[in-house]
């Protein structure tokens, strides 16, 4: 189970934060600090995996942007790893051609896809093309 | 958006906060937001309300305090629009958690919500209680979870099914109300639901055994199946990754068919070959395909005995093993430390390529290479992985040598197949990471050494030779100057030497180098300066020629900033100088070998360091703690005897904590004089120390009691044996009784024990319910004091519960109240509760005892609350 995902820049700046385990405020941003630590120092032919605490912490770094998920240490890192991807190719469909900026600007929309995308820390869809459907529906109704 | 509504837009104000050049202008942005925000709010227009909310969202993001926006949030799931419940849904995942109190006036909303007419509602509400939900949530809207699980879109089963399986997480006992709705969704089509139902399926069965049951019985096959077309089925571009159709389903397929396989024979068989066929049919040359061979790989390997289905899991491991990838070689080692189970000589073939992995740069493979090579040792192969990873100690990272040398540690001392090798292999160790090595293992090491009388000779010479090259290692230098103490005289006479050895020269004067170096070397921590010191007293026998040396180098510990080291030069001092023929006594003989069964388990259960265990006849008493057989000198150096009361008030560190000990573990606090309870075991203590015998009557460590000793009994300690006629005296309550003892000097005036007129019992309080009696007894030597036993009798024919007793005394009088025996008083004075006072009493002689006192206690469930005054003590209390 995806004990929480975390999208940060490379100077640890937060881009999003999900959680499905309760943690406290303090403990949130600590966690933050120390996963950003951890993934941006580490060099490019490494693992995409690193041990945090009792779980661990599967990342992927695209240009400037880190996206870390935290799961239970019996899961499947190669599968998380695939998920990072597909996730930001739907970031990339809607935005088309996502940049930072945009997931500044629209940092509510990046927490709707997430929600479409990933629900109470399992896989919701796999279809990239249902979630952009599913995205557009939603905008409509706006 | 209302243009003309006061505030900025969202986009305006994230380009503010943006534009910001420091830390400062950017909380001044952020609390002027914030002002207006709270403006609006207490406004409560509406309008505004979803675009403060995503305002305060991204406030929220930056780690700003937001809580007086929570209940905007539930004002706007409550507003009909879809658009303001998105938001509102959005900004409740975003700034509550399942623990707020808010979330519960929540739930209500979420009800409406999920019974709402807009399936978008509904999706909204379902997401939000999948996200958040807390136990009480999940019992209140599990019905309307399991009812939509059969919805018509399919968009909202999906939803469902993932909400359920949090539901389940939450509040276990709901599993099986899921259990049907659950196999519904693995005959979907639709990859979404069917995968969410997978998930919902693997959750029940891991947290319901029933449901397990079910599930293997009814759906095993039809899992099979599905697997087994996916695999098969043609392109399809939706779900296509790098040629794999859709390999997040794949994955939670074969995850849930390895809960059904595991321990059961028959699901196992029906599913080998669509395992053998993923196993042998994924394309292995991009990460989602390999992420589905290591999900099959595993299923294989949990699920119960088909033995060729091993054999390719094994192989594909090995091809893992040997990819170029490193995420890829991450897993196969992970994998691999399951294998080992089932096929330790298939795993045992890639020790080298794990071998090389020890080495990798990256910290995440070399740590799970490193516990699998841990796994792999056998009394085989030991000796060489032992050198291949002593080796690698070498030229490692410093942050990684401590991981490495504590697992080099374990093998060498779980599997070492001789003394001699253990010991060479634990010197190597310590002279190339033994600032990282645990207590407990080099303490063990000295165990060894101690045990090994043959070696006692390579021994020293060896770790003579280490620390002149590897002086800064703390736990060598430690090693070192402990079995130099010992063994001094087969260091410099070349006593014991073995085949494999070149002679050397060292004279005593040499040896005595090694110790001053490490007492006075300034890093040296004070548990190696005190091993020095104590290293120093033995060799002044061993080499009486240089003794004067060596009491120089004792002297200059005088002036020590640690007063325990002050205290023990002074000792050693004296015991150097008085008595010249020390060397003959048992004082600086050879510690007795060490009792390794003895260590072991105590190192296994780590129990407080109660009193030394000795490998010497002991009587065992019955708290557990070992009392050796008295030996006069023991006696002698050892005032924890079983006379010495531990009087936690006194202000001597661990100054008494066994002579001969150099337990300076915890005294490095004792600048602060706290003297925390010492519950860390401290091996050494045992090891060094010639025989405490604990205090029978105490449970606590003895090295509390020593430590905190005040000598305020008498205990007659054998002087004779220091060939000094003194006799027999008694040490009174000073913190320097010790010295006096050591150095038979002032021998202070025998204070027996007077224990002064015997005074009668009184009455102190009578109703018709309850008796109180007191009796009376002095302290020897202090007739200020009394010792009062108050004794509760209870006369009435009902037990009382919750029993308090209280008292208070005219201010030239002070009172320490022990606790009570018990607060239940049986009834009909069948039994009672005693209580021990101690009162001073400052104008003694003149003025006599007196105190009120108040009873409480419950009767019946009533409290009762009886007072008395008692002025009938006896005179001259």
């Amino acid at each position: 189970m995806i004990r929480f995902i975390l999208l940060q820049n490379r100077q640890g700046k937060t881009r999003l934060a999900k959680y499905y385990v309760p943690l406290e405020e303090s403990e949130k941003h600590k966690v933050e600090y120390e996963v950003h630590r951890l993934v941006v120092n580490r060099d490019a032919k490494f693992t995409n995996f690193v041990e945090f605490r009792t779980h661990k912490v599967i990342y992927r770094r695209y240009a400037g942007l880190f996206f870390s998920v935290c799961v239970d240490i019996t899961d499947n890192e190669l599968a998380y790893l695939e998920s990072i991807h597909l996730f930001v190719e739907i970031l990339d469909h809607f935005f088309s051609n996502v940049c930072e900026l945009d997931l500044v600007f629209n940092f509510h929309k990046v927490y709707l896809i997430l929600d479409e995308f990933i629900l109470a820390g399992e896989l919701q869809e796999t279809s990239k093309r249902a979630i952009i459907e599913r995205m557009s529906e939603l905008e409509k109704l706006q | 958006m209302n243009p003309f509504s006061s505030g900025t837009r969202l986009r305006d104000m994230i380009r503010a906060i943006r534009a910001c050049k420091t830390a400062a202008e950017e909380r001044a942005v952020v609390r002027k937001e914030c002002a207006d925000i709270r403006a609006l709010i207490n406004e409560d227009d509406p309008h505004d309300r979803h675009r403060n909310l995503a305002k305060l969202m991204f406030i929220h993001m930056l780690g700003y305090p937001t809580h007086f926006g929570q209940m905007e949030c539930l004002k706007l799931i409550a507003s009909p629009g879809f658009p303001e419940k998105r938001i509102g849904y959005l900004g409740l995942m975003l700034l509550l958690d399942e623990r707020q109190e808010v979330l519960m006036l929540v739930t209500n909303s979420l009800k409406q919500d999920l019974n709402h007419s807009n399936q978008y509602v509904v999706g909204l509400a379902l997401c939000a209680l999948g996200n958040i939900c807390s136990a009480e949530m999940a019992r209140d809207l599990a019905p309307e979870v399991e009812r939509l699980i059969q919805f018509r879109d399919p968009n909202i089963r999906k939803k469902a099914a993932l909400c359920s399986t949090r539901i389940v997480r939450k509040v276990p006992d709901l599993a099986e109300n899921f259990v049907n709705a659950a196999a519904s969704l693995l005959k979907e089509k639709h990859h979404g639901v069917l995968i969410t139902g997978v998930q919902l399926c693997y959750e029940l069965c891991t947290i319901n055994d029933e449901a397990l049951e079910y599930f293997r019985t009814k759906c095993t096959e039809g899992l099979i199946k599905t697997l087994r077309d996916m695999t098969n089925s043609a392109y399809q571009p939706e779900y296509d990754v790098a040629g794999i159709t859709d390999p997040f389903l794949h994955i939670r397929l074969l995850r849930l068919l390895r809960v059904l396989g595991q321990g059961d024979a028959d699901a196992s068989d029906l599913m080998t070959d669509i395992l053998a066929q993923v196993a042998t049919k994924t394309e292995s040359n991009k990460n989602a395909g390999n992420a589905v061979l290591y999900e099959c790989v595993e299923t294989i390997m949990a699920i119960e005995d088909t033995n060729s289905l091993r054999v390719l899991a094994i192989n594909i491991l090995g091809r893992f093993l040997s990819n170029r990838d490193n995420n890829i070689r991450y897993v196969a080692l992970n994998m691999l430390m399951k294998a080992i189970t089932f096929d330790d000589q298939a795993v045992q073939r890639h020790r080298v390529t794990i071998l090389e992995c020890v080495k990798d740069p990256d910290a995440s493979i070399r740590k799970r290479a490193l516990e699998l090579v841990t796994l792999l040792v056998n009394e085989n192969n030991v000796t060489q992985l032992t050198k291949e990873l002593i080796d690698y100690l070498e030229i490692s990272d410093e942050d990684f040598k401590e991981d490495l040398s504590a697992k080099i540690c374990f093998i060498v001392e779980k599997f070492s197949p001789e003394k001699l090798w253990y010991i060479d292999q634990m010197l190597k160790v310590l002279c190339e990471a033994g600032k990282f090595v645990k207590d407990d293992v080099w303490h063990a090491l000295i165990v060894v050494i101690s045990n090994a009388s043959e070696l006692h000779g390579y021994t020293v010479r060896a770790l003579y030779k280490a620390v002149l090259t590897y002086s800064e290692q703390e736990t060598l230098v430690r090693v070192a100057v402990w079995c130099i103490g010992e063994y001094g005289d087969l260091l410099v006479n070349n006593v014991g030497m073995l085949g494999i050895e070149d002679p050397i020269t060292v004279t005593e004067s040499d040896a005595v180098d090694v110790i001053e170096e490490a007492i006075t070397r300034h890093n040296s921590d004070s548990t190696t300066k005190a091993m020095a010191l104590v290293a120093l007293l033995k060799l002044s026998s061993r080499f009486p020629s240089i003794s004067e040396r060596i009491k120089d180098i004792i002297v200059k510990q005088k002036g020590s900033l640690l007063l325990e080291m002050q205290q023990r030069a002074i000792e050693y001092n004296s015991i150097v100088d008085r008595h010249k023929d020390i060397r003959w006594s048992s004082l600086v003989d050879r510690m007795p070998v060490l009792d390794e069964a003895t260590f072991n388990v105590r190192r296994a259960g780590s129990f407080p360091a109660s009193a030394s265990t000795m490998a010497k006849p002991s009587v065992s008493l019955p708290n557990g703690v070992e009392k050796p057989v008295v030996a006069p000198l023991v006696d002698l150096l050892d005032l924890g005897s079983d006379d010495i009361l531990a009087t936690p008030s006194s202000s001597g560190p661990d100054f008494l904590q066994d002579l001969l000990g150099v337990d300076l573990g915890a005294s490095s606090s004792q600048h602060g004089a706290t003297l925390a309870p010492k519950t860390g075991t401290d091996l050494l203590m045992d090891i060094l120390s010639i025989g405490t015998p604990s205090p029978a009557q105490n449970s606590t460590s003895s090295v509390d009691l020593l430590s905190t000793a005040d000598v305020n009994s008498n205990p007659s300690i054998a002087l004779d044996t220091l060939s000094s006629p003194a006799p027999p005296h008694v040490a009174t309550t000073s913190s320097n009784g010790m010295f006096d003892l050591l150095d038979g000097l002032s021998p202070s005036p025998s204070k027996e024990a007077t224990n002064g007129p015997a005074y009668p019992p009184i009455v102190a309080y009578e109703s018709s319910s309850l008796k109180i009696e007191f009796t009376f007894s002095k302290a020897p030597g202090n007739l200020q004091t009394t010792n009062v036993q108050a004794t509760f009798i209870n006369l009435s024919p009902n037990t009382f519960t919750d029993f308090i007793f209280q008292a208070a005394v005219p201010k030239f009088l002070q009172l320490h109240l022990d606790p009570a025996s018990s607060n239940t008083l049986p009834a009909s004075s069948n039994g009672a509760i005693t209580q021990n006072l101690r009162v001073t009493n400052s104008q003694h002689g003149k003025k006599s005892l007196v105190m009120r006192m108040r009873i409480g206690y419950k009767l019946n469930g009533k409290d009762v609350l009886e007072e008395g005054q008692v002025s009938n003590f006896p005179r001259g209390l």
